[in-house]
């Protein structure tokens, strides 16, 4: 068992310990938390409210296989809400348009930030601060209050509920609910997928990893590295614009407060799905996890009466700091085997 | 004779351009000069009476000195931190409503709003140095020990720094109702000069001492530069690095001192937000590369007071303070943009293309 442990690659390990993470906390809530977390509808909730998430996460994860990073997201979120809210609701405008307004925007970070990483090779993190601050005081030059959005198609695709064939649970009335998700979620998995298709099997996909793993050796393989590193911050940017707007289609409205924090938490989930800091390692399907792992904990901190707002501020920032350290250990692992 | 003394003013010139000290001069110059043609009330001084009925300086630009002091004194933990480790620390905001917290929780115990001081102001302060020291070397340990990029590693605390601040206090806003508190972010009395000033220049002057009379600052420019080869000339790079972020946490608890005084109370969510944007502002604007290595303190601290004269000139232009992120944004992108090396390269093969013109023509 041991052995098997010391051949795995790095990828593989942190995958593994991200997914058996997952499923040991969850069981942990079930065993220690009731009855709720057997409910389908608890897992699926799970997945409506982090649906956004997920996808702004895969982003990052993008970003952060090919050796960068990418903190404006959670700005953008709230751009693209308020943006597409204002839109909506006093332009009066139909929602076809305003899912490619989201797009426009994160076609238009994406742009302005990957040319800046990539062809003027300024560090990534100063760039997306930049753009995260100017995510955030724009959102506010747009609007300043927040409101919520009537427009009546929009508020349709928003009550839009998938339900899930053969799930679901008996409520109190004894009325059988089948469980649901929302439209969110579809995009939200189809996404994973994709880049999933997209990191395996594809030429782009893989050369976002030589890129990461060393620089010098992907130049010498005769990849272009600097548009490597530009399209990996447009792919990031447009799932910032498309996360945003699956972030607006769940809470229907437009604040600049929203999306607070969304950064740390797709870095956060990132991380403790296996994405290296360092580059070149990296899992969609672990970053999918990661999200999962994140949100189950919120839910046991919540549901354990912890429910203050501090409390998942530093529940989240212990665990990244918990897997920032087994990434640290893995790495002197790699270290010390290379030296024998 | 004409051609020699032109090549010497141009020398002359090419040093002051070199000069690190000059970029931020420059846009101190810049932004009064706009100010001066925007509305020379900008440079009005006048002494009147406050509330108490002590004689206080007021006027936009002793708004900016009083307001600049807390970035003057995190630009100078903030630059050492750039210089040795390579990276900022993103987390000074909540740092300050971490310290800024524990202050107050010293000073009224366990009532939130008591009606004498539980506990004297300085033992509150160094209570809230010694909490801010041990947040810098979390991060220290982070970055230095366990090789983490900065930014990241300083990430943790900027995401629970905020919460752990409120729950430090309960979540109470506690009200210090004493006098002597407000002195630190307000005035002396019989003095008409804010004490926030005071405080900064007393940190400015343990700092150039400390440059002057230690190592630390070649220390931090040889490990930010080099970390492998000062290892091999003797030097601890991980001892040196973290040493950069517990001394960036006395500045954050001189700040959050200042802070917490001003108000006499605290707002968790708001306290020296967006601070970290910009004491690193401040450190860019300095001159100083912001992938370590050599760094100018006093082109920092003046680069501080610049970033606050441009706050205080978008305040005055009624930008939303929620709205001031957007413009400092597109400042640190056109700052970083004309310090990047290929941007440099490309402007001086421009420079010379043109002198070489003129020489043709000549």
């Amino acid at each position: 068992m041991l052995k098997k442990i010391k051949n795995m690659t790095d990828s593989n390990l942190l995958l593994t310990i991200t997914i058996v993470v997952f499923f040991l906390m969850y069981i942990g809530a079930i065993v220690f938390q009731g009855k709720g977390f057997l409910k389908p509808q608890t897992f699926f909730n799970i997945l409506n409210t982090n649906a956004a998430l997920i996808i702004l996460s895969c982003g990052l994860s993008l970003v952060m296989i090919t050796g960068g990073i990418d903190i404006s997201v959670g700005g953008m979120t709230a751009l693209v809400s308020m943006c597409c809210a204002v839109y909506l609701d006093y332009k009066g405008g139909n929602v076809v348009v305003s899912m490619l307004i989201a797009l426009a925007i994160g076609l238009g970070f994406g742009l302005v930030q990957g040319s800046l990483v990539a062809f003027l090779d300024i560090q990534p993190f100063i760039v997306t601060l930049a753009g995260m601050f100017f995510a955030r005081g724009m959102t506010t030059i747009v609007n300043t209050n927040p409101f919520n959005v009537e427009n009546a198609a929009f508020k349709a695709l928003k009550e839009t509920r998938i339900l899930i064939p053969g799930m679901g649970s008996i409520n109190k009335k004894g009325v059988y609910v089948p469980a649901y998700v929302e439209i969110g979620v579809v995009v939200a998995l189809i996404i994973v997928i994709l880049m999933f298709i997209m990191l395996k099997w594809t030429k782009l996909g893989r050369s976002f990893y030589a890129v990461g793993g060393n620089k010098q050796s992907a130049l010498m393989l005769g990849i272009n590295v600097k548009m490597t590193k530009f399209y990996s911050h447009i792919i990031c940017s447009m799932l910032g614009g498309i996360g945003g707007y699956v972030y607006f289609l769940h809470v229907g409205s437009g604040a600049a407060t929203h999306a607070q924090g969304a950064e740390m938490n797709a870095i956060a989930s990132s991380i403790i799905g296996g994405t290296m800091l360092t580059g070149g390692v990296g899992n969609i399907i672990g970053t999918f996890f990661g999200v999962l792992s994140l949100s189950t904990i919120q839910n046991i901190v919540a549901s354990a009466g912890l429910d203050q707002a501090w409390w998942t501020g530093i529940t989240i920032a212990s665990m990244l700091c918990l897997f920032l350290v087994v990434q640290s250990i893995v790495m002197a692992r790699k270290k010390s085997s290379i030296k024998k | 004779m004409s051609t020699k003394t032109k090549r010497s003013a141009s020398d002359i010139f090419g040093s002051i351009l070199r000069n690190q000290i000059t970029i931020p001069l420059a846009a101190l110059l810049l932004l009064l000069i706009f100010n001066f043609v925007a509305d020379p009330g900008f440079f009005k001084i006048s002494l009147g009476m406050n509330s108490a009925g002590n004689p206080v300086l007021s006027g936009y630009l002793i708004t900016v000195i009083n307001m600049g002091s807390e970035l003057a004194i995190l630009a100078i933990g903030m630059t050492l931190v750039t210089a040795a480790s390579g990276g900022q620390d993103i987390s000074v905001g909540a740092a300050i409503a971490i310290a800024g917290s524990t202050i107050l929780r010293v000073l009224c115990g366990k009532d939130s709003r008591p009606e004498t001081l539980q506990a004297p102001i300085i033992v509150a302060f160094l209570v809230a140095v010694i909490v801010a020291m041990l947040f810098g070397a979390f991060n220290g340990v982070l970055v230095a020990v366990f090789k983490i990029q900065p930014m990241v590693a300083t990430l943790i605390l900027y995401t629970a720094g905020r919460s752990i601040a409120a729950w430090i206090n309960n979540n109470e806003l506690p009200i210090v109702s004493d006098e002597t508190f407000a002195v630190f972010g307000g005035f002396i009395p019989g003095c008409p000069i804010p004490t926030p000033c005071f405080i900064a220049v007393a940190c400015m002057i343990i700092i150039a001492l400390v440059l002057k009379f230690t190592n630390l600052g070649l220390y931090a420019q040889s490990v930010g530069i080099n970390e492998s080869s000062s290892r091999l000339n003797g030097l601890n790079p991980v001892f040196i690095k973290w040493l950069t972020y517990v001394i960036l946490g006395v500045c954050v608890a001189v700040a959050a001192l200042i802070k917490t005084s001003r108000l006499s109370s605290i707002n968790y969510s708001v306290i020296a937000k967006d601070i970290e944007m910009d004491a690193i502002l401040a450190v860019a604007l300095g001159g100083n590369a912001l992938s370590g290595g050599k760094f100018n303190m006093a082109a920092s601290i003046i680069g501080a007071f610049v970033i606050q004269l441009l706050t205080t000139t978008l305040y005055k232009f009624e930008v939303q303070s929620d709205a001031l992120p957007a413009y400092k944004a597109v400042v640190v992108i056109l700052l970083v943009v004309f310090s990047a090396p290929t941007v440099r390269e490309k402007m001086s093969q421009m420079s010379k293309k043109l002198k070489a013109g003129k020489k043709e023509v000549a």
